[in-house]
């Protein structure tokens, strides 16, 4: 292990020092919902283009429909003519593996995913999403004029539910502080059930679920499924933002969903972007090594987007508590597992 | 006086007389090739409106003839995706030449897909040999009788098969999304909708993983291939397959001359069933390994298109699935080397769709593929 990693490395230097590394390639395959869904796989391939324009690589992506896609879109990028190739989703992590295995000379990065134990050839990215959802959680709480927030999620996953056992545990520690008493519907961090469209790419979904959520009183919705929250927005869009507000996830949809922006209270960021870009440039250098690439709140590699049309709407106390449970969550003073 | 005829319309009227399939064989091979034709030509057009410069279109479609059998792999894959569309394609027809139009092929290979699942994870230690037709035949008989429900309901109240088929995909969409959570058919530690993998027995084997592991096809594609030979051998062999034809030319004749209506309509709802559930099997033991919401993936639907355009002939849902399954193969590889959409594809099967659907418009822009006579011929 470590003497491959040295080989690993001497050659990546002896590359970097050679001929410059224009020919290098990144493939992407992403996971259902499409390449433009202002969100997952968006943000994912961002990380791709940022590294087509500043390290001068070739990008290509291949988009999966349906399951069945996942392991017959690695299998075409195989064959040598990708130098890294990054699977975009959970969901992809058996047919991730299962290639990665067949193929120990090909180096694969999977968004969202862990093996244990590791695999050689793979290099995991994984978010502590929880740390940022925590945030919006309470914030939301701070917010709601009914006192109840809503929140569902695209499939039952642990990318997914992440976000909601973070956003649940913030809005219970604004009632601890403040002794108020703000419900969450949708997601119960004990049973692990909650409210699930069972799909990444049905905006009907995402209208009908927070049609509900409003018809149960909540007035912020937390949607964490990719595409589907778009039908979210448009539900807020038409409601108006004092009865219904959106917290968008993975990208800041204020600007990735710029028609309906202002119906977003904020966006709780996942920076796949700039993880998928830290291991373009770390294979290009050859220091490729497997196991696993953590994003958190202190890395940046998870956050709050701004509140743009929503600044004026949030009390500067509720702001300022914000930043200082955002101290305490990196030194570790307060803990985000509820 | 017939040799003095200059335009040669008398010899043609003779040659349509010697061979009376001509005006069939022009609707059978000429339109849907020509159909292909024009949806490749209005697809390059499509690309060209949405500014896509003409290299890479021309990159774009050398891509699709690459990925779909330019290499090993390619035609690979290209088996791999058409052994599904082609196996529930033929339950389609099947239903299509009976005069029923089941578009229940998507609910039926999810019950069936399931059903094979289940055998497929549930006897450890079993032998292969018992193992995995078990399994496939579980996937036929529950796709089947899934099928038969709305054949059931034609037969004893006549409610269309259209509409109940579409009302069971839906049933059957939730219906898998309640199965997979259950303990025993969910996979251990996991919390969303995934069942546990089939085992090794039970799997179709992959036939050319000593060449390359990264080959997929496998041994369904004899599967389809029986199913092919043995659907041609019931439609027009046997005395079942002429009832079902009978039945779907003129209902009337068929119950004039003593035809069992309704036991027949169950019948081919239920084979049709059967073939589509084997199509689910296909999926879950070759491919998938297992079970998830989405596992269908759209075959259902597409199935319909490639029996369409295979004219519900047995041997025509075969070209027509291979046409399906090379499109799918190539359009990948057109998304890889050229970075074109893979909704382009899409487009270019709704167009051949189109083209099929309508002979008329194929003929009268290609006038010159087509023997004159058969604009008074039947059409």
């Amino acid at each position: 292990m470590l003497n491959k990693t040295l080989r690993a490395a001497v050659a990546g230097t002896f590359l970097a020092t050679g001929a410059m590394a224009a020919d290098f390639t990144a493939c992407q395959v992403t996971d259902t919902g499409g390449i433009d869904d202002n969100s997952f796989n968006q943000t994912a391939w961002k990380g791709v283009l940022d590294a087509q324009e500043k390290l001068g690589i070739d990008g290509r992506y291949l988009e999966s429909q349906a399951e069945t896609d996942y392991e017959a879109n690695i299998n075409s990028l195989l064959g040598g003519q990708c130098d890294v190739i990054i699977t975009v989703g959970f969901l992809l992590g058996d047919a991730t593996a299962a290639a990665a295995k067949a193929n120990p000379d090909q180096k694969f990065s999977i968004v969202d995913y862990a093996y244990d134990p590791a695999i050689p050839n793979v290099l995991g990215q994984v978010y502590s999403t929880d740390e940022a959802a925590f945030l919006a959680g309470y914030l939301a709480a701070g917010m709601t004029k009914t006192g109840v927030l809503g929140t569902f999620g695209g499939i039952n996953i642990p990318p997914v539910t992440i976000f909601m056992d973070g956003f649940y545990n913030g809005a219970m520690y604004y009632n601890a502080q403040k002794g108020a008493n703000v419900t969450v519907l949708g997601w119960n961090p004990d049973s692990r059930e909650g409210l699930f469209t069972n799909n990444f790419d049905s905006l009907d979904d995402g209208r009908a679920f927070a049609q509900n959520l409003y018809d149960e009183g909540a007035d912020i919705v937390l949607p964490v499924a990719g595409p589907v929250g778009l039908g979210s927005a448009a539900l807020a869009d038409e409601l108006g933002t004092d009865k219904m507000k959106i917290i968008g996830v993975d990208a800041d949809l204020y600007e990735t969903d710029p028609e309906k922006g202002y119906v977003y209270l904020t966006s709780i960021t996942k920076r796949m972007d700039s993880t998928v870009y830290d291991v373009i440039e770390r294979t290009m250098n050859g220091q490729f090594v497997g196991g696993l690439l953590v994003g958190t709140l202190e890395s940046g590699g998870v956050g709050l987007a701004p509140y743009h049309d929503m600044e004026d709407l949030v009390p500067d106390e509720l702001k300022a508590e914000i930043e200082t449970i955002r101290a305490g969550i990196i030194d570790g003073s307060i803990k985000v597992g509820g | 006086m017939t040799y003095q005829d200059p335009t040669g319309k008398l010899s043609e009227k003779l040659l349509d007389r010697a061979a009376p399939d001509r005006a069939a064989f022009e609707d059978l091979v000429i339109v849907p090739l020509f159909a292909v034709v024009v949806a490749l030509i209005l697809g390059a057009l499509t690309m060209l409106a949405t500014n896509v410069d003409l290299a890479t279109i021309g990159k774009s479609y050398v891509a699709l003839l690459n990925g779909s059998v330019g290499s090993l792999n390619a035609i690979s894959e290209t088996l791999t995706a058409a052994a599904p569309l082609t196996l529930a394609g033929l339950g389609l027809a099947l239903g299509f030449r009976a005069g029923l139009f089941n578009i229940g092929a998507e609910g039926q290979i999810l019950v069936g897909g399931m059903a094979t699942v289940i055998v497929g994870f549930s006897f450890p230690g079993m032998p292969a040999a018992i193992h995995l037709p078990l399994a496939l035949l579980a996937g036929a008989v529950a796709g089947g009788l899934y099928a038969s429900i709305a054949g059931w309901l034609r037969a004893a109240t006549g409610a269309h098969e259209v509409i109940s088929t579409i009302m069971l995909n839906l049933i059957s969409y939730r219906l898998i999304d309640y199965m997979l959570r259950l303990p025993f058919i969910q996979r251990e530690g996991r919390a969303d909708p995934v069942s546990k993998s089939v085992l090794e027995s039970a799997e179709l084997p992959r036939l050319l993983s000593f060449i390359d592991p990264n080959l997929r096809v496998h041994a369904g594609i004899f599967l389809m291939f029986a199913a092919v030979a043995a659907v041609y051998w019931l439609l027009f062999r046997t005395r079942l397959g002429f009832e079902f034809r009978t039945s779907g030319e003129s209902p009337d004749a068929a119950r004039y001359a003593g035809m069992r209506a309704g036991l027949l309509i169950v019948l081919v709802m239920g084979l049709a069933g059967a073939l589509a559930g084997l199509a689910g099997a296909n999926q879950v033991l070759g491919v998938l390994g297992r079970a998830t919401p989405g596992f269908s993936a759209g075959i259902g639907f597409d199935a319909i298109s490639v029996a369409l355009l295979g004219r519900s002939h047995p041997i025509g849902v075969l070209l027509a699935g291979l046409l399906f399954g090379a499109l799918e193969a190539g359009g990948r590889q057109m998304q890889v080397d050229a970075g074109v959409s893979i909704d382009l594809i899409g487009i270019i099967q709704a167009l051949i769709i189109v083209f099929i659907a309508a002979p008329l418009l194929v003929r009268a822009l290609f006038p010159w593929g087509f023997s004159k006579l058969t604009k008074t011929s039947k059409e």
